[in-house]
């Protein structure tokens, strides 16, 4: 019996000290300077964003755009190909995002043009005909969904990136909500919500296209050469003019690009020939081979730079370029710095719209951490104080479980590297009021069994063993209810889920073997038929 | 110290008036919400929420007037901090960043309306666009049908059914005297206030199970007795360890509504009403619920047999 004791209080005492030493020294040793090993302050609690400070973004990717981009391409692909093969027809346009159409396939030529077509696209997309040899080609839904996948997952990864060079510590980057198509992004520490949005949202999609004509100063001066129609290989971009002039020019340029942000292999500041910031950017050997080709064959017209759909500038091609460039404009040094990163980081497969927005200032962080404290503080002075008076002696033996609870609670959180929020810390001081009930279900059995005149230690035991299953089934129900909240996502509500569930599974260790073993003590000292003990 | 030395009152003679007093403060509370409905918070319903700092605590109807009708405008944190919270239903388009022009356009209208010096860059907001409010209030409602339908199989399996529907109908009157009361007194119900109303669920079903696990208990050493008396017994067996809890879990839940700033103020609130009905519901409508349900026939401590003839409500009266 003695012997059993003893090792009871030994596992209690080296679990207290174990999470002790996990939970509430790091937070000590942080706020009054106390020495403390490295790994043990790497495992410091960890506090959610409303704790911290920072910013919480949900977007969304409009993975049609990928949808959209793929399908003009491949429709202009076929395009090419149809023309070096010779076999005419009247048009080819896109009809949809994941369709497009051709008309007028000239009869005699019908067998070679499905060779083609299914040659170079029959892999993505079906193909139904109609009279007069037209043909819609639409994506296959496999392929379709896929590439919505591709493009959320592509997204997620260049935002990672971005975020990884803005030296953000801590980030969680990650897919959010049952829509497949969302994305979450939380940066700690930053209140700059524009410049964050600015970085983690730009498309920074580079594209490089031969210029036909332009600049004009509006859409129908520049379609005037072609008779006021706008030929289908061929599109219109706005953009600034250049040499300082800011109205907007329209330029006439290749629906496909010479080359794209994908071919690129760095992108770097630097000032242009005016001394104005300006971006640098290095292709890869690809990349280089078909740029070459293009400035090779085109000496003498423009190149159009365009991001994100608006023209940089359109400067006139020298020489065969290779594999170097710079994109000039009207940058400030900011720009030219955030451009540089985006570029680097690559492009994202879609453009992203804002959902949901969260900014939490520093100073509103501090003052939520300060009345977070303040409230554990009152709750479990108030709750002592309560126990104590009621209760007495058998009170501490119930203040010791809670305490023993709440440390093993943190030391867990830390442990496991969970955040606590300001929700959690509403958790925390429930744990504290509802966990003192599992000692109170047990005291108050021991008040009847004593009452029933049994001898003080069977009284303990009968009681302990009694209210067991009682506890069980509370707890679980709890359990139940708290595992709901955590598909609230990651917002505060999942601390708030953490510390409760964490909570109510260390209660149970501490209300019943904690507690149990703090009566075997207090029994010991007397003969086996004492009948009274202070409760 | 002994809050009821042998207690010994007869709960269930006064089943019928308990049941008279929930149904009135639940039928005032659909009346409320049926008129003037539940107050949405930002979470739910969509819309920009900013916190501005102030030199000097300002005029909040100023702001009002200078921001228009939809507007509504609280001070926040400590009075000395010269915080002032502004929330508008509306966002900015979901399309690219737009959602967040809302929080410029009030910036720059309360500028222009001199209603005191502020620093143009808020101290915080919070910006929900339809999508994600859609989303949120789908996931609210979920999570509360879920836990309700989780928590009854998990009673049905470990009690016999009328039990376990007394335990659900009390719970479900905790969950609605919660929302008759935050309607009365109009706090926006935000995600925290649904955590509230989570806990509160597994709380009250605590409560109950302690009372029924006891007239588990009782059914076989009070063999003779009639179910009436045998959940009296247990009623007034656990009764101070009802209070006692109550009280504990009221302390902390208080001091976190006096102390917890006004992130929590909605949660500790729901908690407050919750935890007072959540005992009030345990003494008096489970136990009543269940011995409705079951008749006044003794039971033979046979769960299942019991079971399957009483899913029938009796309407014979228990003395």
């Amino acid at each position: 019996m003695i012997k059993n004791i003893r090792w009871k209080i030994v596992t209690i005492l080296s679990v207290f000290v174990i999470f002790t030493g996990l939970g509430v020294y790091p937070i000590l040793a942080q706020r009054y300077g106390l020495p403390a090993p490295a790994w043990l302050k790497s495992k410091q609690l960890r506090l959610g964003l409303d704790l911290k400070g920072g910013v919480h973004l949900v977007m969304r990717v409009q993975t049609g755009d990928a949808i959209r981009i793929f399908t003009t391409t491949t429709s202009e692909q076929l395009r090419e190909s149809l023309r070096t093969a010779g076999v005419n027809f009247a048009s080819i346009v896109p009809a949809s995002e994941n369709s497009f159409k051709i008309e007028g396939v000239a009869p005699d030529r019908d067998a070679e043009f499905r060779r083609i077509a299914d040659e170079q696209v029959a892999q993505n997309y079906d193909r139904s005909s109609a009279t007069g040899g037209t043909y819609t080609f639409t994506m296959k839904p496999n392929v379709e969904a896929d590439m919505r996948e591709q493009a959320v997952v592509q997204a997620l990864e260049t935002i990672d990136r971005r975020v990884n060079s803005l030296g953000v510590s801590e980030p969680n980057i990650s897919r959010y909500g049952q829509s497949n198509d969302q994305i979450m992004v939380q940066l700690p520490g930053i209140s700059d919500v524009e410049r964050a949005k600015e970085i983690i949202g730009k498309t920074a999609l580079l594209e490089l296209k031969l210029v036909e004509t332009g600049p004009a100063p509006s859409r129908e001066a520049l379609l005037q050469a072609h008779g006021g129609n706008l030929p289908e290989e061929l599109e219109v971009v706005s953009g600034a003019g250049g040499g300082g002039d800011t109205s907007t020019q329209y330029y006439l340029v290749r629906k496909v690009a010479a080359v794209t942000g994908a071919d690129l292999r760095g992108a770097s500041p630097t000032i242009d020939e005016n001394n104005r910031p300006a971006v640098r950017f290095l292709l890869t050997g690809d990349g280089a081979r078909k740029f070459g080709k293009v400035t090779g064959e085109n000496i003498g017209r423009s190149l159009a730079i365009i991001l994100d759909g608006r023209v940089q500038s359109a400067p006139r091609i020298e020489g065969r370029i290779t594999d170097e460039g710079r994109i000039t404009g009207s940058f400030t040094r900011d720009e030219v710095n955030d451009l540089s990163l985006v570029l680097r980081s690559g492009a994202l497969p879609a453009a992203m719209t804002y959902l949901h927005q969260e900014v939490i200032g520093p100073s509103l962080a501090a003052e939520s951490v300060r009345s977070g404290v303040l409230a554990s503080l009152a709750g479990l002075f108030l709750v002592i104080l309560f126990m104590l008076a009621y209760y007495r002696l058998s009170g501490i033996n119930a203040i010791v479980a809670m305490v023993c609870n709440l440390v093993i609670l943190l030391g867990l959180m830390s442990y496991l590297g969970a955040a606590m929020t300001l929700p959690g810390i509403a958790g925390f001081i429930l744990t504290m009021g509802m966990g003192v009930d599992s000692n109170v279900l047990i005291f108050e059995r021991i008040k009847e069994e004593l009452a029933a005149q049994r001898g003080a230690r069977a009284a303990v035991n009968a009681s302990f063993s009694r209210v067991f299953l009682t506890l069980l089934d509370t707890h679980v129900t709890s359990l139940i209810a708290a595992g709901f909240l955590f598909q609230f996502g990651t917002g505060p509500i999942r601390g708030f889920a953490t510390t409760l569930t964490i909570g109510l599974l260390t209660n149970l260790f501490t209300s019943i073997f904690v507690s149990k073993t703090l009566f075997e003590i207090a029994l010991n000292r007397r003969s086996a038929t004492s009948k009274t003990i202070s409760i | 110290m002994q809050i009821f030395s042998t207690p010994n009152f007869d709960f269930v003679r006064w089943r019928w008036y308990a049941l008279a007093l929930s149904a009135a403060v639940i039928l005032a509370g659909a009346f409320l919400i049926g008129t003037r409905g539940l107050q949405k918070g930002v979470d739910f319903e969509g819309g920009t929420v900013v916190i501005l700092h102030f030199d000097q605590q300002p005029d909040s109807n100023a702001i009002t007037g200078a921001l228009g009708g939809d507007a509504t405008v609280q001070h926040y944190g400590q009075p000395a901090d010269n915080n002032v919270m502004i929330r508008v239903k509306r966002v900015g388009e979901e399309t690219g960043t737009d959602l967040s022009r809302e929080v410029g356009r009030i910036v720059t209208t309360l500028k222009a309306a001199n209603v005191g010096t502020f620093s143009e860059k808020p101290v915080g907001t919070t910006i929900v666009g339809p999508v994600v409010g859609e989303q949120l209030r789908r996931q609210g409602i979920m999570a509360t049908v879920l836990a309700m339908a989780g928590i009854l199989a998990y009673i049905a399996l470990r009690f016999q059914f009328s039990f376990a529907v007394g335990a659900v109908v009390a719970t479900l009157h905790d969950l609605l005297v919660c929302l008759a009361f935050l309607a009365f007194f109009k706090y926006d119900i935000t995600l925290n206030v649904v955590a509230g109303l989570l806990t509160i669920t597994g709380y009250s079903v605590n409560d109950t199970i302690v009372i029924f696990d006891r007239v588990r208990e009782n059914m076989r050493s009070m063999r003779r007795d009639n179910l009436t008396h045998i959940v009296n017994t247990a009623v007034n067996q656990t009764l101070s360890r009802t209070v006692i809890t109550a009280g504990t879990t009221l302390l902390s839940v208080l001091a976190l509504y006096l102390f917890g700033g006004e992130v929590l103020e909605g949660f500790a609130f729901t908690m407050l009403v919750g935890i007072i009905s959540g005992t009030y519901s345990t003494v008096f409508i489970a136990s009543a619920i269940a011995i409705i349900l079951q008749g006044r026939k003794p039971l033979k401590g046979q769960p299942a047999a019991a079971a399957a003839t009483s899913t029938r409500p009796s309407k014979r009266r228990a003395s």
